[in-house]
Order: C-alpha cells, then sequence, then structure tokens
C-alpha cells in the first residue's frame, strides 16, 4: 500500500473524532494529533482501534507512544504491513 | 486480613459525600460486580427534587462509573503493576451512552454490574447496568475513562 493510499484511509478515521473547532481542513500530514489537531487522549485511542480494524494490524504501547502526527501514524502503518 | 475486593473499594480515589461503592462481590479481568445503598441522607436529596427526593441520573451514572469503571480499572492496572503504585491513580471519564428505565428512591440498594469492552492504552470501555432489588433494569449502557498510574512520584 502507498502513503497516499494509505493516508487516503488514515483520513476518515482522524476526521470522526476532531473536535468541533478544528476543521477537517487543518489536517496534514505533518500536523500533530493531539498538540494540534485537538483530538484528546481517549479519541486518540479511538482512532488508533479504527485503525486496527481498517488496516487489520495491531499496536504495540511502543508505537503509541511514538504516535503523535498523521506522518507517524503512516509510518507505522507501513511497517505493520511489510512485517506482516 | 483484607480480601482483594476490600483493597480494590480502599484504593478508590473518592470519599464521602461522593463515594458511591459499598462493597464489590465479584471480580475478573473481564468483569465486576458491586453494590451501593442511598442512603435517605444523601446531600442531593433536599435539591432533587424540591418535593420529592429522587436519585439524579447522574449519580446513578457516578455510581455505575465508580464500580463499574474505576473499580474494574484499579484491578487491571494492578495485573500490570505493583499493587503500591495503585495510589498515584489518575482517573478521567471520557464518555457515556446511558438509558435511564427506572428510578431510584431514597434508601434504595442497587446492584451494578459491568462487563469490559476493552482496555487498552489506559482506555477501559465496558457495557454497565445497574440493578435494583428486584433484579430490574434502572438504567444501561456504556462508559468509558482513562485510567493511569502516575509516574511523576520518583
Amino acid at each position: 500500500m502507498t502513503t497516499e493510499q494509505i493516508y487516503a484511509k488514515l483520513l476518515p478515521i482522524v476526521k470522526t473524532y476532531l473536535p468541533e473547532d478544528v476543521s477537517e481542513k487543518d489536517i496534514t500530514p505533518e500536523k500533530d494529533l493531539t498538540g494540534e489537531l485537538n483530538i484528546n487522549s481517549a479519541h486518540l485511542v479511538d482512532v488508533v482501534l479504527d485503525v486496527e480494524d481498517e488496516f487489520n494490524v495491531e499496536f504495540a504501547n511502543a508505537d503509541m507512544e511514538n504516535l503523535r502526527t498523521m506522518n507517524d501514524a503512516i509510518d507505522i502503518i507501513k511497517q505493520k504491513l511489510n512485517t506482516k | 486480613m483484607k480480601t482483594k475486593l476490600e483493597s480494590i473499594v480502599e484504593a478508590l480515589p473518592y470519599q464521602a459525600p461522593f463515594l458511591f461503592v459499598n462493597e464489590l462481590t465479584f471480580i475478573s479481568e473481564e468483569k465486576v460486580e458491586g453494590n451501593y445503598t442511598f442512603s435517605p441522607e444523601e446531600y442531593f436529596y433536599e435539591g432533587h427534587f424540591k418535593d420529592m427526593a429522587v436519585t439524579p441520573g447522574v449519580i446513578l451514572t457516578e455510581c455505575m462509573a465508580q464500580i463499574g469503571v474505576v473499580c474494574l480499572g484499579i484491578y487491571l492496572l494492578s495485573k500490570l503493576n505493583s499493587e503500591n503504585d495503585i495510589k498515584n491513580l489518575q482517573v478521567a471519564l471520557s464518555s457515556t451512552e446511558i438509558d435511564f428505565l427506572k428510578p431510584v428512591y431514597p434508601g434504595e440498594t442497587v446492584t451494578v454490574v459491568s462487563e469490559k469492552k476493552y482496555f487498552r492504552f489506559n482506555k477501559l470501555k465496558c457495557n454497565v447496568k445497574m440493578l435494583n432489588s428486584k433484579d430490574e433494569v434502572i438504567c444501561k449502557g456504556t462508559i468509558s475513562g482513562m485510567l493511569k498510574i502516575s509516574e511523576n512520584e520518583e
């Protein structure tokens, strides 16, 4: 799966958990999910659980610690898909 | 000797007048059961309502969250950490979706039964229901919270 394909699948998941005062237009690959897009820590867990279902992968605690931006998510997903 | 169930209730970060757990009767990594008796002296009956005392839904929700999510969370965290660390527990309610079917009057004892949906990355989500002494469902739904042991006490 290419970066673009992963991004396209990731985008609707992240959109679901955006707070009302953040527009989906604000989402870019470098944005910090909690710091800039204001997704709270409980919803970040929901994002990860949805990602796991969508891509059929499993995140470890260490992956969660490395997850800051959309790009981090894409890197982690790529790495999981490659080692399957 | 304190039992495992008693020590979980003692580890709760609440006290009167906002502790809504009397005892736990069962706990496993998947499920918890406990109960609470609403004393006619509870402070909120004075105002809810002006003319007739009925237990507020937010208080029923709190009771379900304390037994169903926080007690279960303490148990699950104690399986991952040494028991001494539980006193640095940090708790936050993150979401609730509950249907209320029957009222609870002063003096009633309620039983809360909670089943874990998942506990991952510090988020515990449970299916929770509250029953009255006739085993009728008072309210039921899902509650999730974030639970973690704070590490900044080094």
